[in-house]
């Protein structure tokens, strides 16, 4: 056992952790007031090759591990969730299925763009139909002049109206479930794909999300990603490195919630004291920071056994229930040490609680999550 | 990072395990009902130098390396927490030896124990101060070259039974004192003035006994001292820094035990046609145990890291591992008794006896509030 980050692992973290205070953190609630894309903090974390972290250097990215890419999330969304699941998004299943699935030709045409930041990548497989249910989606691919053709639509697509490029699931094999589903990367300027208005949603503002549109869609063969067929399994892959850049974004959630909580806890004075000397405000900080470190304890558990090659399903899994769960738990309690101060819009506390409650709902909802985990213990 | 164990641990877990499955699981329910302290157990472990692993070669061990020892603790405990309670207290004993004693101190009491012809025991807690350990009145006024030592302890685990324990008393004039007058002495069972009270009747963890002790101008030699005098509020604490892992092992093994028994009743009982381990009602529950497990094994295995590496934080990551692990075994071993459902509430199944057991781990070695306190304390202090 060796619990300690490599000296490679403790420069991205020295780097993101700045990238974050420096850039990050006078930014969050600009945007989430506004509901602006943060193109500004993208270019940025572009700038220091932040959008390459899991793209290898032949591909002009970082060649970095998925530790690494969960130490970069966790920083980011210690200050602004918006930002870290924009780029949480981006790096994992929007630019991974090509790192792990794609043809060299693929690779050659996306990678080098999406790992410099010059072009944006999303992913979509949620239809309004179909959501836990993956497996039963909607969206068609029919073959035709040495391509496809897409139909359907798509929803709840983050970076939707931002991204260059989006990874859709769809079915050569409609009526097959699972095995007929077949995985596409298709340009946001295909003229058959249209963005449909963002949702206004109870958080991550700064964080579009929209419904995609798929009508004579085409698109050349050599944009089929894996063999037909093989989309589900690509699009589970992709999920489950997912899951660890959404458990690192509760994570910073939480841990920012924390601070905070601490640093208020010192200064305001109740009772002519500081309230941290108070032991039902000792106990809270105290369970909060307890779960805090299992939660990244575990994220870190699931991001060494997917960068070692080992099965992290389960793993990741666990991660996402518990960093989630905790995060919602652990931003309610620190808005409450708050007190009214924390209800208000003036602190980070009442966003992060609205930012929060998305964690257990995307990438599987946390049902989803125990089903995963419950079907890994009856196979053990 | 690497979260696997080492080779040497993993053939320690496998050693354990076995020996367990084999003679100490078919004891376990017995030991439950009879409440006496299992000899035979003891004597398996000693044989199997399981007693030895808390111990560097140096003095007659096998291991030292506190990973270790919470993997050989989390293994016996997945099948009888009393007899975890044996290589826990032989650890917690001889900790304040370890840590705090002379080399001669170290020679002359570590082997025997490490050999396991001995038992150790750790006797800070009494009637009047238990979360304030500092607030003692057993008292120790040096003589000569001898302290006399007056007072009393109690939940004293094995107690009764230890040949060696390491005993904490106020060497001070008055009484009012605070903590920094506390010194720790090691005590005998054979000195005169030393007396065992009567055995607790407990909820759990029935076949280790606990024990109150009674000290009538107990005489110790002036070089049984541990540390200087005055150092041994410090010392307790360092302690149990260095012995919550273990409480954590113990609960994770509880809760495994639990979670282990639960999983394999869903699949074999059948309700309304089919195994009800279909259903999501208990799918949900069996997911939940099992991530709450994972949690706290990374917390327990984190804390053991640390105390092996010697990181700055042990006070802090041996508190959140005893808490968050203690807190799970309690949950966990609730919900196993709840899937078994009337049959878990039966003495017939070990559902029961493991919520039982898992209470204690919540209480002792600091209760959970005071865990919560030291976290606090921890997390306030920084950055200042």
């Amino acid at each position: 056992m060796d619990l300690s980050l490599s000296p490679e692992q403790q420069e991205i973290r020295k780097l993101v952790r700045d990238f974050a205070e420096r850039e990050v953190k006078p930014r969050a609630e600009a945007i989430d007031q506004s509901g602006e894309f943060p193109r500004d903090l993208v270019d940025k974390a572009a700038k220091l090759g932040l959008l390459g972290i899991l793209v290898s250097e032949d591909y002009e990215g970082a060649g970095l591990d998925h530790l690494s890419f969960a130490i970069f999330v966790e920083e980011v969304a210690r200050f602004c969730a918006s930002t870290a699941v924009i780029l949480d998004v981006h790096t994992s299943v929007g630019s991974e299925p090509i790192v792990l699935f794609g043809t060299e030709d693929q690779k050659r045409r996306w990678l080098p763009d999406l790992a410099r930041g010059r072009k944006l990548a999303a992913f979509a497989l949620t239809e309004p139909e179909a959501g836990s249910d993956a497996a039963h989606l909607k969206t068609t691919a029919t073959r035709r002049d040495g391509g496809y053709v897409l139909s359907g639509s798509k929803i709840f697509i983050t970076n939707a109206g931002e991204a260059d490029l989006y990874v859709v699931l769809a079915t050569t094999r409609p009526g097959s479930g699972a095995e007929g589903i077949t995985a596409f990367l298709v340009g946001a300027d295909n003229a058959g794909l249209k963005v449909g208005p963002k949702f206004k949603k109870m958080g991550l503002n700064g964080s579009p999300i929209a419904e995609l549109h798929l009508d004579q869609c085409h698109v050349d063969e050599a944009d089929r990603l894996g063999g037909e067929g093989q989309g589900f399994r690509i699009a589970m892959r992709a999920l489950d490195s997912g899951r660890i850049g959404i458990s690192a974004q509760a994570v910073g959630l939480a841990q920012g919630a924390l601070d905070d909580a601490v640093a208020y806890a010192k200064e305001r004075k109740q009772f002519s004291k500081p309230i941290a000397e108070l032991q039902t405000i000792q106990n809270k900080v105290a369970d909060m920071a307890v779960k805090i470190r299992a939660a990244r304890w575990m994220t870190w558990k699931a991001a060494a056994l997917c960068d070692a090659g080992q099965p992290f399903t389960k793993e990741a899994s666990m991660a996402k229930l518990f960093a989630t769960d905790a995060a919602m738990e652990i931003t309610l309690d620190a808005l409450q040490v708050f007190g009214g101060y924390g209800y208000l819009e003036d602190y980070p506390m009442a966003r992060r609680v609205r930012d929060a409650k998305a964690c257990q709902i995307y990438e599987g909802t946390n049902q989803v999550q125990r089903i995963v985990i419950a079907r890994e213990l009856v196979q053990a | 990072m690497d979260f696997a164990l080492n080779e040497e641990q993993q053939q320690i877990r496998e050693m354990v395990h076995d020996i367990c499955l084999e003679r100490v699981e078919p004891r376990a329910a017995e030991i439950d009902e009879s409440g006496q302290f299992p000899w035979d157990i003891k004597d398996l472990f000693a044989k199997h130098d399981i007693l030895a692993i808390p111990f560097t070669p140096e003095y007659g061990g096998v291991s030292g390396s506190a990973l270790t020892l919470i993997v050989a603790v989390e293994e016996i405990s997945k099948f009888c927490v009393t007899s975890s309670l044996i290589l826990s207290v032989q650890s917690l004993g001889s900790l304040p030896i370890w840590l705090a004693g002379t080399e001669e101190q170290k020679r002359q009491y570590l082997p025997p124990l490490a050999r396991g012809e001995q038992l150790a025991a750790y006797a800070l807690t009494e009637p009047g101060s238990g979360s304030d350990a500092g607030g003692m009145r057993t008292r120790a006024i040096k003589r000569g070259n001898t302290y006399v030592i007056n007072g009393s302890k109690t939940f004293i685990t094995g107690g009764s039974v230890a040949d060696t324990i390491v005993v904490f008393a106020r060497t001070d004039e008055d009484g009012d004192s605070p903590a920094r007058k506390i010194s720790a002495f090691i005590v005998e069972k054979g000195m005169p003035g030393f007396k065992v009270g009567k055995l607790e009747k407990k909820l759990g963890i029935r076949g280790s006994p606990t024990a109150q002790l009674f000290f009538e101008d107990l005489a110790v030699p002036a070089a049984n001292r541990l540390g200087d005098e005055g150092e041994g509020f410090k010392l307790a604490m360092r302690v149990l820094d260095h012995s919550r892992p273990g409480i954590a092992a113990q609960a994770l093994g509880i809760a495994e035990g639990a979670f282990d028994l639960a999983r394999r009743y869903a699949r074999d009982r059948r309700q309304f046609g089919k195994p009800i381990m279909e259903f999501q009602a208990i799918q949900f529950m069996l997911a939940d145990m099992a991530t709450q497990i994972e949690a706290a094994r990374a917390l327990t295995y984190a804390s053991g890291d640390a105390l092996d590496r010697r990181l700055p934080d042990i006070s802090a990551s041996s508190s959140m591992a005893k808490l968050f692990a203690s807190d799970t075994a309690m949950r966990v071993t609730t919900d196993a008794v709840q899937i078994l459902g009337g049959y878990g509430y039966l003495r017939d199944f070990p559902a029961e006896r493991m919520m039982r057991d898992a209470k204690i781990t919540q209480i002792y070695e600091g209760t959970n509030e005071i865990q919560r306190l030291v976290i606090a304390r921890e997390l306030l202090k920084e950055k200042e």
